[in-house]
């Protein structure tokens, strides 16, 4: 039977150590049509175009379920280099270029053109000599089809990041029977020119029949580029529709989506202070692949402040720049003071406690115990725990013993006491560990990052109701920053949605979806 | 039960097992061969106190992060010089003499430390091999130091050249023999049957590991065990990590600096030019085999590891010997076995790299 479509994954589903990423999503793509796929962090997206290209990841945690048909005939994609042999292509984010090759060395490298030689009649076909010129010529082809006007025999190392990109086009589209491109954010790290070009150049690619998905997060490019859009959202293909059928503002909603559970059963109490607890004035964050491009923030005290947008947009370079793990620059206040930005353990010196996106990096000592862990900053910072015998201050084992015992009951760690390795806890354990660290200096501000991140629902709610209460009981002024919007929504007073290094709004959480949606993707 | 031993088996390891084995298997061959297994018993008491202050090293190196110390031949030098002029000053109280020597040794070898851990925090990640190097180097220029040092005391240097320090520099007029000699006594029999308890060196060693043990419950040493162990977690509570390696790699020679002084008076000459060349792997072997990773170390590690090396190479040597007479093979069998050990510590740890 022959379908219209090019690509036809049907019913697609996906667990993962049973969480289930993908629920029954549907993608189609029509030869020649530029598919836009659309979705928060975490809809799928990614995992999605790992079934497809039949990465070891999808195979090594169970498979999938579902079936996926080229050209109307049911296929097994197991391997990504049977993806290639059913001409199915990607132009990765991050450059898969090697930098000390030519540009044509690296369009044809895996795929040489190459001469019979002396040594390989003799010996084996990998002796061959390389056809260089035919190997030029084609290279020369491939770059024109997409009118870019660089030498072929450049170095990459030396080009400009956008046209990296296009040697990465170049060579998915010099590979014989290409029928479907994948652009994963093709423009994310492309200036406005780039961006501009490439997306012509996909459509240049469009007309020669090749089908392309287009996975993007700026809603504008899908408006102009894309023939049809999937919107995903937590594993469910929410709608598919002709772009001409649709707008910006109905995209955008659909991303978001009211859902209907909530994390915590309250709501916060009023905000009553007017006295700003943190203030950031022009500030500037140098994290890789989080940049901070001059934020201004006024957090009050009491607040709960949240700070929102899709990963690599800067939300987390604003938290580790304020507690100088990053460079940065501008102006910081903490009640009135300013920080000394250059100056490790400002912030903490200054009552601001940090809890860690990056919790088994950055937040815990894992080869420690419970104990060490949780008193470990307020040795530091505070000189808590110490007995001091003036040449030397040494530990208090009992005192620290006695506390952790208190924080373990307090926001119920399930341990086997307070000496066992934070290594062998689970994730939501440890979690409450590093809370509980930053709750022990007592602090005056405390922010949280990527509070819920990888752990379990019930340890979800539990971390997030112990926040609220934290707000609500000791008046404690609390950022949290967040890629779950829900989160954000059900727990903070005001919401920043942070796009490309500055802050796009601030809203209030009951602001419309569709609000939150542009906000994300920079409009 | 079964399960017990089997979790016993995996904490101790089979390596430990077979090491273990071994020395035992050296102590019930040494009876046959006519050795007397006294003599060696005392051998190993006396060797593993004597090593111990430089295993003893090893633990602020490898908790704050740069790894086993290859380079504490650094603090062997500046201990060999804080010993070189107590002589020199004449010192007749050997107690006096030997506190002078460990005073001005500590302070020369705290001061290379600092500027060898400044060095330590350029080249992360490949500490092991550029401390191996700087340990080399050390040895090399100090030999033509020893040459041309302005000292003049008859002990010190060469009696027909008239300038130039000696290879081997008796410490009989001077601290020799003063920790060993304290409060010691002879185990299970007189001067010539029993076994020689070396007190007062065992309890300098003991007081050693204790000083050590409460440092690394400082706050000092919690935060250097934390930048150690993972330093985007220490720089995150506001610990700055490049100056805690520094005070590791400061402690750690000025250790290596009353090692050598422990030693050399237990020995009972002071050893110049090449001699402490590879005493920095007899040490990073002695800790590896008590247990030690390259990123974590106890004293437990030391006063184990101390025992087993030291204990190995005082009996491993004379039982060679007696197997095989006439023959430089005990001196091979060693080098065999200290690097040996070393390579397979060195195996199964993940490498330096992984600190940086």
């Amino acid at each position: 039977m022959k379908t219209q479509f090019l690509l036809n994954m049907k019913d697609i589903s996906k667990e993962y150590f049973g969480n289930r990423v993908l629920k029954n999503v549907t993608l189609q793509v029509k030869p020649g049509e530029i598919h836009a796929l659309v979705g928060e962090n975490g809809a799928g997206k990614s995992t999605l175009m790992n079934i497809l290209f039949g990465m070891p990841v999808i195979g090594g945690t169970g498979g999938f379920e579902g079936e996926v048909e080229i050209n109307g005939e049911p296929v097994t994609i197991d391997a990504p280099h049977k993806a290639i042999d059913f001409g199915i292509g990607m132009v990765h984010q991050e450059f898969m270029l090697i930098p000390g090759f030519t540009v044509t060395e690296n369009i044809k490298v895996g795929r040489e053109t190459s001469r019979p030689s002396l040594l390989s009649q003799i010996l084996s076909k990998e002796l061959e000599t390389l056809d260089l010129e035919q190997m030029a010529a084609d290279a020369r082809k491939a770059l024109n089809e997409i009118g870019l006007n660089i030498e072929e025999y450049v170095l990459v190392a030396g080009l400009p990041v956008g046209y990296k990109q296009f040697v990465e086009i170049a060579r998915e589209i010099d590979k014989t029977g290409i029928k479907l491109l994948v652009f994963d954010e093709p423009t994310a790290v492309l200036t406005e020119s780039e961006a501009e070009r490439l997306l012509k150049i996909m459509k240049l690619i469009a007309q020669k029949d090749i089908a392309i998905i287009f996975i993007t997060h700026r809603l504008g490019e899908v408006m102009r580029y894309a023939d049809s859009v999937s919107v995903l959202r937590d594993g469910e293909l929410i709608m598919r529709t002709a772009v001409k059928d649709t707008s910006m503002v109905k995209i955008a909603e659909l991303m978001i989506g009211r859902k209907a559970q909530k994390y915590v059963d309250s709501v916060p109490g009023r905000l009553e202070s007017e006295e700003i607890a943190l203030s950031l004035q022009d500030f500037h964050v140098d994290m890789p692949g989080e940049m901070v491009r001059g934020i201004d923030l006024d957090i009050r005290q009491g607040e709960i402040f949240g700070i929102g947008g899709l990963s690599g947009q800067g939300k987390l370079g604003i938290a580790n720049g304020i507690m100088g793990l990053y460079s940065s620059q501008g102006k910081v206040s903490v009640f009135g003071r300013e920080l000394d930005l250059g100056k490790l353990g400002a912030a903490l010196a200054n009552g601001i406690a940090f809890v860690s996106e990056d919790r088994r990096g950055v937040g815990l000592l894992l080869d420690q115990s419970i104990e060490h862990n949780l008193v470990f900053s307020a040795i530091h910072i505070q000189e808590e725990f110490l007995i001091n015998l003036k040449l030397l201050k040494l530990y208090h084992r009992s005192k620290a013993r006695k506390h952790a015992q208190k924080m373990i009951k307090l926001l119920d760690i399930r341990c086997t006491g307070p000496a066992q390795k934070l290594g062998s806890l689970s994730g939501g354990n440890q979690q409450k560990v590093c809370l509980a660290r930053a709750l022990t200096l007592n602090p005056k501000i405390l922010i949280v990052s990527e509070p819920t991140r990888g752990i379990d629902i019930g340890a979800k709610k539990l971390v997030l109701e112990y926040l609220l209460n934290l707000n609500s009981q000791q008046g404690m002024t609390i950022i949290i920053i967040s890629s779950e919007l829900v989160e954000l929504r059900s727990l903070c007073h005001r919401i920043a949605i942070i796009a490309d290094g500055k802050v796009a709004r601030i809203m209030e959480p009951d602001a419309p979806d569709a609000e939150f949606g542009l906000a994300m993707s920079g409009n | 039960m079964q399960t017990r031993i089997k979790k016993l088996y995996a904490k101790i390891g089979l390596p430990h097992i077979i090491i273990v084995a071994f020395f035992l298997f050296l102590l019930t061959a040494a009876a046959p061969l006519g050795l007397s297994v006294r003599s060696l018993m005392g051998d190993t008491l006396r060797r593993w106190a004597m090593y111990g202050i430089l295993v003893l090293a090893m633990v602020p190196a490898i908790q704050s992060g740069i790894g086993p110390n290859f380079g504490i031949c650094l603090g062997i030098v500046g201990g060999l010089l804080g010993a070189t002029v107590s002589i020199e000053l004449g010192l007749a109280n050997p107690w006096i003499a030997i506190i002078v020597a460990m005073l001005i040794g500590a302070s020369i070898a705290s001061i290379l430390g600092i500027l060898y851990g400044s060095l330590l925090n350029r080249v992360k990640g490949s500490e092991m091999t550029v401390s191996t190097y700087v340990g080399f180097s050390i040895i090399a220029f100090m030999n033509i130091m020893w040459l041309s040092l302005p000292f003049s005391s008859g002990t010190l240097i060469w009696p027909l050249a008239g300038m130039g320090m000696r290879n081997n520099i008796s410490l009989a007029g001077s601290f020799g023999h003063v920790f060993n000699n304290w409060l010691s006594y002879y185990l299970l029999g007189d001067k010539t049957t029993g076994i020689f308890i070396p007190t007062g060196l065992i309890l300098v060693f003991l007081a050693a590991c204790l000083a050590m043990w409460l440092f690394l419950r400082s706050k000092t040493g919690i935060a250097m065990s934390a930048a150690g162990e993972n330093p985007h977690f220490a720089r995150a509570a506001g610990i700055n990590v490049h100056k805690m390696r520094i005070i590791g790699t400061a402690v750690s020679t000025a250790l290596g600096a009353i090692g050598i002084i422990v030693y050399a008076q237990s020995y009972g000459f002071l050893q110049l030019y090449n001699a402490p060349l590879m005493m920095g792997f007899h040490s990073v072997a002695a800790i590896l085999i008590g247990g030690a990773s390259t990123k974590k170390a106890t004293i437990s590690n030391v006063i184990v590891g101390a025992f087993l090396f030291q204990g190995i190479l005082a009996v491993a040597l004379p039982v060679v010997n007696k197997v095989l007479p006439e023959s430089n093979l005990p001196d091979v069998i060693r080098i065999i076995i200290s690097n040996g050990i070393i390579l397979f510590a060195l195996s199964k740890a993940k490498g330096g790299a992984a600190n940086a």
